[in-house]
């Protein structure tokens, strides 16, 4: 695998594997300890795949398809099937994997939306700061106008990211209202980038969303074409009700473009991608493997899988 | 939150209660779709398995056999079982013995906890306390802000160093604080931090070192996935947990990880924050919440809102004035105001034994929507003409439906809705009866 050398891939490793996880070890211990391939060890590999927040559906898919791939390739040996495994899984991510491109108009200009504390602010915090590195024009609007101090968090980031600027009207002030000044900022001040910060909202909440549908209209309105990028921030610690959140975000928004899955350097694996790609087909743009600016990565399915079978160095005694 | 298990559940148990005489295989097969509702509510595949072991060795005693109703008799198992997973009995906070109350809220980035040290606080408060915040979080941009923000909200005293680099420092300070100014309890708002993080785990043992908090609240997000047990057991093993509180649960999450992380820490949960407003905290009950969770409703909560909602003064004023013909639409305002506080009729609606079908059918947002047009409209009137309806004239009903927005139409359904109300009271006085609540009929005074 070519990513491996990479520096890149290591941190990856190191995030993704920083702990114990109960995926690797579960899987360690069914590939490396068994010695039949029987109906005892799919179900085991079933419940280690529950753990890791596949679903129920989802997991009993793979196991499927795993035995599918038994009986083809006539395999008997459990230390055979690790590869194959992560060749399903990395089957099922690849068609989704979709890095962040905001080449394609000027000013490009991107939704951020989620449920409450997934992260939306820090990533933007982040993504300010490599797109600024990269010398790009980047301005920030402040549209979280209900969470106190979202403001003057977002202000920090774009003072840190030192060339975005934030577009910020009182707290509680009217989101599309910002909107309307940051597309007109954009447009007068030539930015490459417009990051749009919304207040975290329940996706069964149907007010809040009928305020990021007008947000989106007054969007379109002002710059035909816009928004490019709806971006639907997932802590990878969320479990089944991840996909109802893609699933009504996605309608409501008449089609988020992608997917970030933050928080990935905690014990959970994000396993809920999967389900995800699985029934709702939404493409995966970005990961959060930790609390540095550089660790927001763009998603690559081949990585992300290996990194999830990857032991970490001085984690090998589980 | 527990809705959609709760249906699920709801179409095992049918199936279930629809045998004469259950069969060992009747319990198997009910058993395993139990299993799949469980998980697919995020309840911990190790819970769930000793979960369902439980209810199978209780089920497949001889009282379920010998039960004239065998499928009853199995949901009752269940409900039984699901009680204990959550803890059963709620288990109020108490309040340490010499004051300040020291409680520590602690758990992962972006569960909650600014928001919920702010609800507790408000609550507390109420309670009659003086409260100290502590803003313990110097690593999050603008998070201390955030608290001082909601603290001046509440009128409650935060303390903050933005000077200071640690947390320990700062929460030493706050103690000394909260000691000299006489307060009652200090809530300490904590940094969130992975339970894997050695480091910042070291530094809330210092914390916890330093202050000796009376409790320390594990808050964690209702919509995490089998992780859940992940969480609660590291805090718990690394730092000492006495309760948790659940955040985030008005969302549709099926709440498995409520069951799972009392189940693995034997901690009880505390609280529930029912939604962003800063009066959403709500007393968790694991009798009740189980009830809702197998759809047997939830009546006593439901009181104990109208009660908290619905002031026994207000209530003797309504009657008065009922009494007395003097009942105006500025006084139905009221009412529908209270009524609102309540909550979204939907939630309601779903406290009611059996009500839940019915629920289904209406959609009560709609209600909801036409309680705020009744309330536009009475709000377009001028004072006179709400305290005597009888002045709105034609011309009157026109102004008052462009100044709320409405149809004349609307405003005339309105009045003669109220004109309806009225009568109704007068016939009610004349029966004698008067509503209101904690009327006691027996006790009523001769006339």
């Amino acid at each position: 695998m070519e990513a491996k050398s990479t520096g890149l891939f290591k941190r990856l490793c190191q995030g993704l594997s920083k702990s114990h996880n109960a995926l690797v070890n579960g899987l360690e211990r069914l590939f490396v300890h068994k010695t039949r391939i029987d109906e005892d060890l799919f179900d085991e590999l079933e419940e280690i795949l529950i753990l890791a927040d596949l679903g129920v559906q989802t997991s009993s898919q793979i196991v499927d398809k795993l035995k599918e791939a038994i009986r083809q390739e006539k395999i008997h040996e459990p230390s055979q099937l690790r590869p194959i495994l992560q060749k399903i899984l990395i089957e099922m991510l690849t068609p989704f994997q979709s890095p962040l491109d905001i080449s394609s108009s000027c000013p490009f200009v991107m939704m951020v939306i989620g449920v409450n504390g997934v992260g939306k602010t820090t990533t933007i915090g982040k993504l300010a700061a490599r797109y600024g590195q990269q010398g790009k024009k980047v301005l920030l609007a402040a549209a979280d106008t209900f969470r106190a101090a979202a403001i003057e968090q977002l202000q920090i980031w774009g003072e840190r990211a030192k060339s975005a600027g934030v577009i910020k009207h009182q707290p509680g002030a009217d989101p599309a209202a910002i909107v309307y000044d940051a597309i007109q900022a954009a447009k007068a001040r030539e930015a490459h980038l417009l990051i749009i910060d919304t207040a975290g909202r329940l996706h069964n909440k149907t007010h809040l969303i009928a305020e990021l549908q007008k947000m989106k209209r007054v969007i379109s309105r002002e710059l035909p074409g816009a928004p490019h990028e709806i971006l639907l921030i997932l802590d990878a610690t969320t479990g089944q009700n991840g996909l109802q959140q893609v699933k009504q975000f996605n309608e409501a928004m008449e089609g988020i473009t992608g997917l970030a899955l933050t928080k990935l350097d905690g014990t959970a694996k994000g396993g809920i991608l999967f389900s995800i790609v699985n029934e709702l087909a939404i493409p995966v743009k970005l990961i959060g493997i930790g609390e540095k600016i550089e660790d927001l990565r763009n998603f690559y399915a081949e990585e992300f899988v290996c990194a999830l079978f990857e032991k970490s160095e001085g984690n090998n005694h589980g | 939150m527990f809705d959609t298990l709760s249906d699920r559940l709801q179409v095992v148990f049918k199936k279930l209660r629809g045998y004469g005489k259950l069969s060992e295989k009747n319990i198997q097969d009910g058993l395993r779709e139990v299993k799949l509702v469980l998980l697919e509510a995020d309840v911990n595949y190790k819970v769930v398995k000793n979960f369902i072991e439980k209810v199978r060795e209780k089920a497949v005693g001889e009282q379920v056999f010998r039960s004239l109703t065998p499928g009853q008799q199995v949901v009752k198992i269940v409900h039984e079982e699901m009680i204990s997973l959550m803890g059963g009995e709620y288990q109020k906070l108490t309040m340490a013995p010499n004051p300040p109350t020291g409680i520590m809220l602690i758990g992962l980035q972006g569960s909650g906890k600014t928001t919920t040290a702010a609800k507790l606080a408000n609550l507390l408060k109420k309670e009659g306390q003086k409260i100290i915040l502590v803003a313990a979080d110097p690593y999050r941009p603008a998070a201390i802000d955030q608290l001082m923000i909601l603290g001046k909200q509440l009128g409650v005293f935060v303390y903050a160093d933005k000077e200071a680099k640690d947390a320990v420092t700062i929460c030493h300070g706050a103690q000394k604080a909260a000691l000299s100014g006489g307060y009652d309890c200090m809530i300490l708002d904590t940094a969130g931090r992975l339970h894997i993080d050695e480091e910042l785990m070291r530094e809330l043992r210092e914390i916890k070192e330093s202050v000796c908090p009376h409790e320390a609240i594990l808050v964690a997000d209702a919509m995490t996935g089998q992780d859940a047990v992940n969480v609660a057991k590291s805090f718990d093993q690394a730092i000492g947990i006495n309760s948790i509180i659940l955040t985030k649960i008005d969302g549709d999450a099926r709440g498995g990880a409520a069951l799972s992380m009392r189940a693995v820490t034997g901690k009880p949960i505390r609280y529930v924050g029912t939604g962003e407003k800063i009066d959403f905290i709500e007393p968790f009950h694991p009798d009740r919440m189980a009830s809702r969770i197998l759809g047997m409703g939830d009546v006593l909560t439901l009181i104990e809102k109208a009660k908290t909602g619905y002031s026994e003064e207000k209530a003797r004023e309504l009657q008065k004035k009922i009494a007395e013909d003097a009942f105006t639409l500025a006084d139905f305002r009221d009412q529908l105001q209270q009524i609102k506080k309540l909550g979204p009729m939907g939630q309601l609606i779903g406290m009611i034994p059996g009500a839940k079908k019915i629920a289904k059918k209406t959609d009560f947002k709609d209600d909801d929507k036409k309680l705020v047009r009744i309330e536009a409209i009475i709000n377009s009137m001028t004072g006179s003409e709400r305290n005597n309806a009888v002045l709105i004239n034609g011309s009157r009903r026109k102004r008052i439906a462009q100044g709320s927005g409405t149809t004349v139409q609307d405003v005339n359904q309105l009045l003669s809705q109220f004109s309806q109300m009225q009568k109704a009271m007068k016939q009610m006085k004349k029966m004698g009866m008067v509503p209101g609540l904690g009327v006691n009929p027996f006790k009523k005074r001769r006339r």
